[in-house]
């Protein structure tokens, strides 16, 4: 069979950002806040605004447009808005606070993250990340959020990763889940009140587009299967990021891309896909059986000594490894930075050494985290004072004890860094179509730093959305939807046709099966290390799974009930359509920047090569159909305040 | 297909606005309150406690012979005398205690029948839960509720007595019920009753009543221990003695 | 290792069901107990059959969504969520019981799956501090005493998975309502709201039909965030502090 060459892409016009103010960066956001129009708090009862998905970003969306007197209409797929899989976010949230008088502002905030981003990222939107951090901490403090405290009564804070002051805000290891619940009880409040409507269990399937403009959502309750619309005059997505395409990641398990490439089908950009970040301490996978990695704290890295034999397919349990037989591979390749170097550097050099063979556990994939000079130098109890809980978590996954073996590891799949392109306003290129949180691709560039993820979650949603989306509603001209009207009942249709195809194919394989092979072929191709070749074999391949998926894939049940199978294999129909998107992302961007390396572009001493003439863009890829090449809009990234800047930390 | 709200139907609310309707009482919020009905079972059990402590050590005068048990038993009647008339302290102790026992059996029976109603569907893997006190709580309090009224017929009317129940006599009238075989059978069980009741019910109400936390724990289950058995020796061993022929 | 499984099945929730035996083989020991429900599913969609449903998410024990009662236990036998259980606590030829949470509170929508919403309503009525958006002081303006900011932290670690109401044997959803209200209570925050906060809630956990508290201390032995017993107690003294000082 042959298919048409997704890799003849075409270059379209470029894309521009237009809503962000000309003038100093400083005061841009200031700025647009005031340009921007408002709508009279007596009209706004008359808007309803619906957002999709209840994590920090859209549970901080959804409770402050409510509290601005807008209708809501929210949308979760799990049974309570309170697990969105912000939860599971563990170190911690940045705030230019400068509480420790170390030096820090939001100028400092600004710069650590445009260079952490390896400058793949607007200066204006991480500007006013870097504003709004202080204004998230008091939020979420007057909500009760129970963050870490001092003996004095004050705000506790820790260094984290790549910064040299100390502005990480956490609440022990579950920054995320307290963060969470604040926005959950502040929407609880807003629900309570009947301003918010709250659907859970219920799947956003598709974006509706009447005139040009973003207008409701079709959507499936997952315990009766009914598919009904909702309408409204902006529709905000908040449904997280992708990383469930490789499969095996810190994702949650539903976690999924539905909705954001359902609206990417329906016009809006998808920006930067290749963009993922791969966390290098997450526990190693057992076998074939694993359903998901679970991450540990990189904060282990500090005291743990990262090693593997010198030898390859050593067997030897590794406490009969000699001393002189091991191979400290980051202390050995990077003297200056040792075992704290970076995220994606530790990632990739842990894969290097076991595609040498090298790797150690089950099936070769892992590397040992040492603690045993900790243990000798610090004492145990030293030990697990800093990390008990954290050894108590691995020893209940593995059943091994880390105060006597070396803890084994390996990179897994975390964050999505890429998705909707959004203007300065976080609207998509759909007008009325918003994207906010992991969603969107605005704030970290090619690389997330460690605790950012948290900061632009709550801004997006309690801070920026609120105040930019009244500038989209204050030009009114909304009609009330027609029903009946053909782009209405086609987006209806088509999601109806879907589900009804997938149930009749009655084939011979689960839709695991199909994710489990999606996953695999993206880790393997699109995963540490990419390269031309590889992309390329990704890209003839993807088709053939997609086609294979339609004639065997099989789904028991029926539509019209609880069906877990058919939720599943839903997802699955669009991952094996942004996996080639990825794929194609990664294959035209031909330089190494932040997570994403290719092979080709390297220093001669095997680092990342940024190519900052021809690919300082932010890549907005435009859907034209399935399987069929999209076209590329390139957003020129101007510096004007952070100057790029070659990476080493040999 | 349904079709969602086009348009928002509530007004502006940029305040949560609460309760524009009337509320109710307190003392109905009280009462319709599962934490308000344990309240009045912690009081009512607290009260029905302080009696039978008094109870068991008027009991244990039994040691000292008829002439002081049963000078015992006329004072309970002349006591509060002479400001009292003839009974009137003892009538007043006993409507006191009838108020505990229907407050603390009415809420006992109102919160059992929400208990079961909330938890219809029983387990099919069984496995034994909590400890032996918490899981006769209901069972002990309708055995003690149906001693108490044999108890009542027994040694304060002398309906079901046998032997010749002599009123103003109360130490021949012991010595006659523990005399019987079943007398004691359902003595002792009912005392053991007691026990377990007084050992879950004691630490139960002082958590209802807020008063326990994390540090007071130990010393509270210890009272509660401590209580159930001073409580149930001391009733006990008016039968064994009276079996064993000290009392007789 | 080769099992027996003996797993609820329900079409819906007003379907009868019943429980379904399941032989499963070549399972790990380095399996989650999920893993190994997914493995008796993949046999189950590739032999025809529908495969069980059962509530997850993210799978590394902090959602809450996982929920499933275990030969008798909430959670299974170690003291975590199902999802974090692995299959080494069991052995090579068990019979496994998996049956949903039971509580008339939380109907079964389908197999293993119930519908926990009530939990959801519950904090609707007063499990938050009222704090709009932008109208928040910089955050020194009030300094939290540690031991307040660490019990509050203490009772926040909740994860909503109803574990607390799937073990108490009355269906009773007061460790899960004490965790919030301590939790919001304690912190200098929630104290302008402090007396309608317990007074609201507590009458939401009633309302939604949970069973009352009889102290079995079941919930605090199931959950695996460790909310202690003695959370109950705290609430009952917030709940009595305010019927007595609440403004109406």
């Amino acid at each position: 069979m042959t298919y048409p060459d997704y890799a003849d892409y075409k270059v379209g016009a470029p894309i521009a950002d237009t809503k962000a103010p000309a003038g100093p960066v400083a005061e841009r956001w200031a700025r647009r806040r005031f340009e921007a129009k408002l709508v009279n708090p007596a009209n706004r009862r008359g808007h309803t605004v619906i957002v999709v998905g209840t994590g920090l970003a859209g549970g901080a969306a959804g409770a402050t447009l409510a509290e601005q007197g807008y209708h809501v209409e929210q949308f979760c797929y799990q049974d309570s808005p309170r697990r969105a899989h912000s939860i599971a976010a563990q170190g911690g949230i940045n705030a230019a606070k400068n509480y420790r008088n170390d030096g820090d502002s939001i100028h400092r905030l600004f710069y650590d993250t445009v260079k952490g981003g390896d400058f793949r990222a607007r200066e204006s939107n991480v500007h006013r990340l870097a504003e709004i951090s202080v204004e998230i901490i008091d939020q979420c403090v007057a909500q009760g959020v129970p963050f870490a405290r001092e003996y004095g009564g004050l705000l506790d804070t820790r260094s984290f990763g790549g910064v040299q002051v100390s502005r990480t805000f956490y609440a022990r290891g579950q920054t995320g889940q307290q963060l969470l619940l604040g926005a959950y009880q502040a929407l609880s409040r807003q629900i309570a009140a009947g301003t918010v409507t709250m659907h859970a269990r219920t799947e956003m399937l598709d974006l509706i587009v009447v005139d040009g403009r973003a207008r409701g959502i079709v959507a499936r309750d997952l315990i009766t299967g009914e598919i009904s619309t909702y309408f409204a005059d902006a529709v905000v997505l908040a449904s997280g990021g992708y990383g469930n395409v490789f499969y095996l990641s810190t994702n949650a398990m539903n976690s999924n891309a539905t909705a954001i490439w359902r609206a990417h089908r329906r016009g809006a950009y998808f920006a930067n896909p290749c963009f993922t970040q791969i966390h290098p301490t997450c526990i190693p996978r057992t076998g074939d059986h694993q359903s998901k990695l679970t991450l540990m704290s990189e904060s282990l890295r500090n005291d743990g000594r990262i090693w593997v034999p010198k030898a390859r397919g050593d067997a030897r349990p590794p406490n009969e490894i000699p001393e002189d037989e091991r191979d400290y591979y980051l202390e050995r390749i990077y003297p200056s930075f040792g075992n704290l170097v970076p995220r994606d550097i530790a990632s990739r050099a842990a894969k290097n050494v076991c595609d040498e063979g090298r790797g150690v556990g089950p099936g070769g994939q892992g590397v040992y985290l040492d603690f045993a000079d900790a243990l000798a130098r610090l004492g145990r109890a030293k030990v697990e004072e800093k990390y008990g809980n954290l050894f108590e978590m691995y020893e209940r996954i593995t059943a091994e004890n880390p105060y006597d073996v070396p803890m084994r590891i390996y990179p897994a799949v975390h964050y999505t860094m890429g998705g909707l392109w959004v203007d300065y306003d976080l609207q998509t290129t759909v007008p009325g179509l918003f994207a906010v949180g992991e969603a969107n691709f605005s704030d970290h560039g090619a690389n997330r730093l460690g605790a950012s993820a948290l900061m632009q979650g709550l801004a997006d949603g309690y801070f920026v959305l609120p105040s930019t989306i009244n500038d989209y509603l204050a030009r009114g001209g909304f009609e009330t939807v027609d029903p009946s009207d053909p782009a209405v009942s086609e987006a209806v249709a088509a999601t109806q046709d879907r589900l009804k195809r997938l149930l009749a194919v009655d084939g011979d394989r689960t839709p695991d099966s199909f994710h489990r092979e999606i996953g695999e072929v993206m880790w393997e191709f699109c995963g540490m290390a990419r390269t031309d070749e590889g992309l390329r074999k990704a890209l003839s391949r993807i088709p053939q799974i997609r086609e294979e998926f339609w004639r065997r894939i099989k789904v028991p049940g029926t539509g019209e009930e609880f069906n877990q199978s058919l939720e599943k294999a839903n997802r699955i129909i669009d991952y094996l359509e942004l996996a080639e998107l990825m794929c194609l992302d990664a294959l035209h961007r031909a330089e190494s920047c932040g997570g994403h390396f290719r092979a080709e572009s390297q220093t001669p001493d095997g680092e990342a090569a940024r190519k900052d003439a021809e690919f300082g863009y932010a890549a907005a890829w435009e859907y034209r159909g399935t399987g069929q090449a999209p076209e590329l809009h390139k957003e020129d990234l101007v510096f004007e305040y952070v100057h790029p800047t070659q990476r080493s930390y040999a | 297909m349904t079709l969602g709200p086009s348009v928002g139907l509530m007004a502006l609310a940029t305040r949560t606005e609460r309760r524009t309707e009337p509320q109710p009482s307190m003392t109905r919020i009280f009462w319709r309150s599962t934490v308000g009905k344990k309240t009045v079972m912690a009081l009512s059990g607290l009260i029905m406690l302080g009696y039978l402590v008094a109870h068991v050590m008027g009991n244990l005068k039994i040691f000292f012979g008829p002439g002081e048990f049963n000078a015992y038993g006329h004072w309970l009647r002349t006591m509060g005398a002479p400001v009292l008339h003839h009974s009137w302290a003892l009538w007043i102790v006993r409507v006191g205690l009838l108020a505990a026992v229907i407050g603390h059996a009415v809420s006992a029976y109102q919160l059992s029948r929400r208990d079961i109603k909330a938890r219809p569907t029983a387990y099919v893997h069984k496995r034994p839960r909590a400890s032996y006190a918490t899981r006769t709580m209901r069972w002990g309090g309708i055995i003690l509720a149906l001693f108490i009224v044999w108890h009542i017929l027994d040694l304060t009317t002398g309906t079901v007595h046998v032997g010749g129940f002599e009123e103003g006599r109360p130490y021949q009238n012991v010595v006659d019920t523990f005399s019987t075989w079943y007398g004691n059978v359902i003595y002792i069980v009912a005392m053991l009753a007691v026990g377990l009741h007084v050992r879950h019910g004691f630490w139960s109400a002082a958590q209802t009543l807020g008063a326990g936390n994390a540090r007071r724990d130990r010393a509270l289950k210890a009272m509660a221990n401590g209580l159930a058995l001073v409580l149930t020796a001391g009733f006990v061993s008016v039968p064994v003695a009276v079996m064993t022929g000290v009392v007789s | 290792m080769k099992l027996n499984l003996r797993v609820w099945r329900q079409q819906n929730t007003d379907a009868e069901g019943a429980m379904a035996t399941y032989e499963v083989d070549g399972i790990s020991p380095d399996m989650s107990f999920l893993e190994m429900l997914d493995t008796l599913n993949e046999d189950l969609i590739l032999r025809g059959e529908e495969p069980v449903a059962f509530d997850h998410d993210c799978r590394e024990g902090i959602c809450g969504a996982c929920s499933l009662v275990i030969n008798g236990d909430a959670h299974g036998p170690e003291r975590t969520t199902t999802c974090q259980l692995h299959m080494r606590s069991f052995r090579d030829g068990d019979t496994i019981d998996v049956e949903p949470w039971r509580a008339s509170a939380f109907p079964v929508v389908k197999d293993l799956v119930v519908d926990r919403s009530a939990f959801d309503r519950i904090i609707q009525a007063g499990g938050y501090i009222s704090a709009p958006t932008g109208s928040a002081p910089e955050a020194h303006a009030t300094p939290v005493p540690k031991p307040d900011a660490d019990s509050a932290f203490e009772h926040a670690e909740c994860i909503g998975c109803g574990a607390c109401v799937a073990a108490c044997p009355n269906g009773s959803a007061m460790l899960f309502t004490s965790a919030k209200v301590n939790h919001l209570n304690v912190l200098p925050q929630g104290a302008p709201e402090r007396e309608t906060r317990v007074l609201d809630m507590v009458a939401a956990m009633d309302d939604e039909g949970f069973g009352g508290c009889t102290l079995t201390g079941e919930c605090a032995t199931a959950c695996p965030k460790g909310i202690p017993l003695p959370s109950i107690a705290a609430m009952n003294r917030e709940w009595l502090r305010a019927t007595r000082k609440a403004r109406r």
